[in-house]
């Protein structure tokens, strides 16, 4: 089973999309930011992280910089879900090594989508 | 008196000064030695023997024309603080030490300039030192009552000149450079001031109120004397015209006098004492002058007529039997003698070297050494030439046994200092003025000074019954010596100074149409012309063209300055300028600053002399000088109306770019701010636009589960609307638009319903909430908007304190027309960081753009702009350490 991180500190968001990956068969961890995130892949390295950029304590900027810093984590595939939109938001994000940007409000299923296609089960 | 105790008095009378000379050299900072008293008390080596016995000579004997010398200063004073400022500020950037310095710089640091004004000022002075001498010895005559001294060695005078040659030795030469200041004796010339001032004094009210009954009894006793009339009123048209004359001739002495310059320029140390000196100098004089007439008056009742009138001052005590007074005033005389000789003498030692000596033929001499033998050397010269210049005028006075008396001997003085007015005054006015045109003015007036004074003088002395007077040079009536072109009704200095200034000023002019300047002097011309401040008195204001190796600069430079100074002074030049130190080769800006910090040293036509022995400079054409130079007064006006309209210009830019800043920076904000708008709204219209997806694409979901959603969708709805209504809730009150209903409250009334609404949150998390109000206070406010503040202070509260444990504590105090509230609780309070950005509208947008506010984030914001609104205050106390705690206060007087 594919092993897929939800990083947002928005927990309705949190809910509807582990309801709906869950579903899609995915087996699916929380985090409500980058430090809960990081300490969950010292444990599990998922396959795929889906990433918030707004968040208290370390924010998604900071939170794939340390992904991508650290080799361990290298075949983790990284989406980026933001309600930041703005195109130098998008550029940035997907320069720090982002495979896809989505900006809220999102397609739920867009999203699935998207996995699925990124991490092919 | 015996004669070795008035000796012994006046040794100790000069140690006494040396030892505040000494304590002044020591304590220059103090603000006892650096003040302006001390300055406008100095300017006061203007009255110097001559005043203090001649005034009341001239008095007994010609009446009220000794007030002209006082009278020209005191009417010059608004003008000398106008051409003082400007003199200071030019002669303090310039380093200039003299007189000599000054005029020789303003033609282009022209070096036999400086020469012919140390020629006019010696001449001048050493015959009017001659006088302070004569007028020590006769004192000390009538004083010890002895008889004149024939042999040097047993002559009294001599000592004391050696004396006061020592002591202007030892105050006046501790440094080579010239321009700096020397504090002990200035503040011992201030002392001497004071002191001759209050001796004087003394004896007027002596005189006026001791030996008669007032200046009535004296009045009365005085008219009964025959002549009388003419010694207190003007008799005729010509001795007005004399009146004028002689006040322009001290008009001009307190400005060109090497001593009044030595005090009030080179000495001085800050333009603002000049204020003072406008007031405290003119009350000074008049002050002098009050008893003098009845002195004089006092002395011919009192006295047998073949006394010297100069010493009624002296002679009355003496009379009286009061030797004491007769001591005191003898000691005010010395005082007044000591600081002009001082001055005087240490001046012109100064032109001497710096403009004499140095710049002729001793310049080479010291090229060759190194720095210490250098500052010796000048020393040793400024030294010698000051014992030579009161030994000199000690003989000029034995020699001569000046037959005048001390008045006109002060008034000869003063029309060959008077030679210097035109080069001077015009000069700070008239760019035109030239180098050549000053040195045939100051020629012609001083060939007409001499041809009208000197000869005439020393005709009578060495002549018997010679008619080169009486009948003209070989019986031409039209050059008789003191009536000159047939002009007979003005007394001969008058009349010498009338011709004089005649044929200087019209030399001068002529000259100066004539021929111009050359470039370098324009130069110079311009910047002393146009100097209103330092800043345009910058060195870059040069025209100059040529070679220079900086090596060599400072060759020469280390010469005079050592290589410490060198090395501070390149330092700090390169910095001022931001130029690369590495630069081998020399530019303008650095040739003119070493030509400056030379002349401190050496005088300016020196220090120019030194500088151009290293630099090859070649002079720039003529074309090129016009386009530098203003050429005519359209161009100048024309360019300073540019000038003040490319300034307007670049206020007016200025201002723009301000504005355009200001409206940057305000865009920023705003962007900020819908940007931050848009990422809260955005955050739960995705969340319901997912879990709405999530529930319409999917039938088996738990029934439990879809009821969560769904709450969820509603939360995040209202959410929504509450942000939508705070947004425009701050949009309102910051633009002023929100209407306010404004009614009578009791403050009470409306804290208690805020409470009542946490109340349920506040009792499920275990919160204790504690009331201490002050009764009956009502206030005019929107109920609504107070309401809303403190319900948004009591929910942060809430949030932040622990569960259980949690206080939140009310107090309401009253200060006068004020109500004081404080909200505070025990929860984690806010972090200091954060305290400046808390009252912005999502407060951590700016500072971490990153971090998601608690909570709307605009609470605060929204609460203190309903706080303005209502005339109050919405505060954090950040001293607070166990938890947060806000301070809301009302006025009770109005909104």
């Amino acid at each position: 089973m594919k092993k897929l991180l939800i990083v947002d500190d928005e927990p309705n968001i949190v809910m509807s999309l582990e309801y709906a990956f869950q579903k899609q068969g995915y087996n699916v961890f929380i985090a409500r930011d980058g430090s809960e995130a990081l300490v969950i892949m010292e444990r599990e390295i998922p396959d795929l992280v889906v990433l918030d950029i707004m968040m208290p304590q370390v924010d998604g900027y900071e939170t794939i910089e340390i992904i991508k810093k650290n080799p361990a984590f290298a075949k983790a595939k990284i989406i980026f879900l933001s309600a930041k939109s703005k195109a130098a938001d998008i550029e940035k994000g997907l320069s720090l090594g982002a495979d896809l940007y989505f900006t809220k409000p999102f397609s739920v299923k867009k999203l699935i989508a998207a996995v699925d296609n990124l991490i092919r089960i | 008196m015996p004669s070795y105790a008035i000796i012994l008095v006046i040794i100790g009378y000069l140690s006494l000064l040396f030892a505040v000379g000494i304590w002044a050299d020591r304590k220059s900072k103090s603000k006892w030695v650096h003040n302006p008293w001390v300055y406008a008390l100095s300017l006061a080596v203007y009255c110097s023997a001559w005043t203090y016995y001649g005034s009341v000579g001239i008095a007994a004997t010609s009446g009220v024309s000794f007030l002209t010398t006082y009278l020209g200063p005191v009417i010059a004073l608004p003008l000398w603080i106008i051409i003082m400022k400007r003199v200071v500020l030019i002669s303090k950037q310039y380093q200039v030490s003299s007189i000599a310095d000054f005029i020789s710089l303003r033609y282009g640091n022209n070096r036999s300039i400086g020469a012919i004004v140390t020629v006019i000022c010696v001449v001048a002075v050493l015959p009017y030192i001659a006088l302070q001498l004569k007028a020590v010895s006769e004192t000390f005559d009538i004083l010890s009552d002895g008889v004149k001294s024939t042999s040097i060695l047993t002559d009294s005078t001599f000592y004391i000149a050696v004396l006061l040659a020592v002591f202007v030795a030892l105050f006046g030469t501790q440094t080579s450079d010239a321009s700096r200041r020397r504090s002990g004796l200035v503040f011992t010339v201030a002392v001497e001031s004071v002191l001759k001032l209050v001796f004087f004094l003394i004896i007027g009210i002596y005189v006026i109120f001791y030996l008669f009954n007032g200046t009535t009894d004296i009045y009365n006793q005085i008219s009964a004397l025959d002549g009388f009339e003419e010694l207190a009123t003007f008799t005729n048209i010509e001795s007005s015209i004399n009146w004028y004359f002689m006040i322009a001739l001290s008009f001009f002495a307190i400005f060109l006098l090497p001593r009044q310059f030595q005090v009030s320029v080179v000495e001085n140390t800050s333009t603002s004492h000049l204020k003072k000196a406008s007031w405290v100098f003119p009350l000074y004089l008049l002050l002098f002058n009050v008893f003098v007439i009845f002195i004089a008056w006092a002395g011919k009742l009192l006295l047998s007529s073949d006394l010297n009138p100069d010493y009624y001052t002296l002679y009355i005590p003496l009379q009286q039997g009061h030797q004491l007074l007769g001591l005191m005033v003898f000691l005010g005389g010395l005082s007044s003698v000591i600081s002009m000789v001082v001055v005087s003498a240490l001046a012109l030692s100064t032109m001497i070297s710096n403009n004499l000596i140095i710049p002729y033929g001793f310049i080479k001499l010291l090229n060759k050494s190194n720095p210490e033998d250098n500052a010796q050397r000048i020393k040793n010269v400024r030294r010698v030439s000051i014992f030579i210049l009161i030994i000199g005028a000690y003989f000029f006075y034995v020699n001569f046994n000046i037959e005048l008396s001390l008045f006109s001997i002060g008034l000869i003085a003063f029309v060959i200092i008077a030679q210097l007015a035109p080069a001077f005054f015009i000069g700070l006015f008239w760019n035109r003025g030239s180098a050549i045109a000053a040195k045939m003015g100051i020629l012609a007036g001083s060939i007409v000074t001499f041809y009208t004074l000197a000869i005439p003088f020393l005709n009578e002395v060495f002549i018997d019954g010679s008619t080169f007077v009486s009948e003209g040079p070989a019986g031409i009536a039209l050059l008789k010596p003191y009536q000159l072109f047939g002009i007979d009704f003005m007394p001969p200095v008058t009349h010498a100074f009338f011709w004089s200034m005649v044929f200087n000023l019209m030399f001068y002019l002529i000259f100066s149409v004539v021929f111009k300047g050359n470039y370098r002097e324009r130069n110079y011309a311009e910047l002393v012309v146009n100097a209103s401040s330092y800043g345009e008195l910058e060195e870059n204001a040069f025209v100059w063209r040529g070679e220079a190796y900086v090596a060599e600069i400072k060759k020469a430079l280390v010469r005079f300055l050592g290589e410490k100074r060198t090395a501070r002074a390149l330092d700090i030049f390169y910095r001022k300028y931001e130029l690369n130190p590495q630069e081998e080769k020399a530019d303008a800006r650095l040739v003119n600053f070493s030509e400056k910090l030379l002349t401190g040293s050496i005088g300016a036509a020196s220090a120019k002399l030194m500088i151009s022995s290293v630099v090859k400079e070649q002079p720039v054409t003529l074309p090129e000088v016009l386009k530098i130079l203003e050429e005519n007064k359209e161009t100048i006006s024309a360019n300073k109306q540019l000038q003040q309209q490319s300034h307007d210009l670049k206020r007016l830019s200025d201002r723009l770019k301000d504005a355009n800043l200001a409206l940057v920076e305000k865009d920023r904000q705003k962007d900020e701010f819908l940007d931050t708008v848009a990422h809260e709204l955005k955050t739960p219209t995705a969340s319901i636009r997912a879990t709405s997806e999530i529930l319409a694409d999917d039938d088996d979901m738990p029934k439990e589960l879809k009821q969560k959603f769904l709450n969820n969708i509603v939360n995040d709805a209202d959410r929504l609307a509450v942000l939508i209504t705070n947004i425009l809730d701050l949009e309102k009150l910051s633009s002023g638009r929100d209407i306010m209903d404004k009614k009578q409250h009791l403050l009470k009334d409306t804290l208690v319903k805020a409470v009542d609404g946490i109340y349920q949150l506040a009792l499920q998390k275990g919160v204790h909430i504690e009331i201490e109000t002050v009764e009956n206070v009502s206030l005019i406010y929107d109920e609504d908007r107070i309401l809303q503040v403190f319900t948004n202070l009591l929910s942060n509260s809430l949030k932040f304190v622990p569960e259980n444990t949690g206080t939140i504590k009310i107090q309401t105090q009253q200060y006068g027309d004020e109500i004081v509230m404080s909200f505070e609780d025990n929860g984690k309070g806010i972090p200091q960081e954060d305290m400046q950005y808390i009252f912005e509208k999502f407060y951590q947008s700016n500072n971490q753009n990153i971090k998601k506010p608690i909570g709307s984030g605009m609470g605060l914001a929204i609460s203190r702009h309903i706080m303005e609104n209502h005339n109050g205050t919405l505060t954090v106390d950040e001293e607070f350490q166990n938890g947060a705690r806000f301070i809301v206060a009302l006025k009770t007087g109005g909104l």
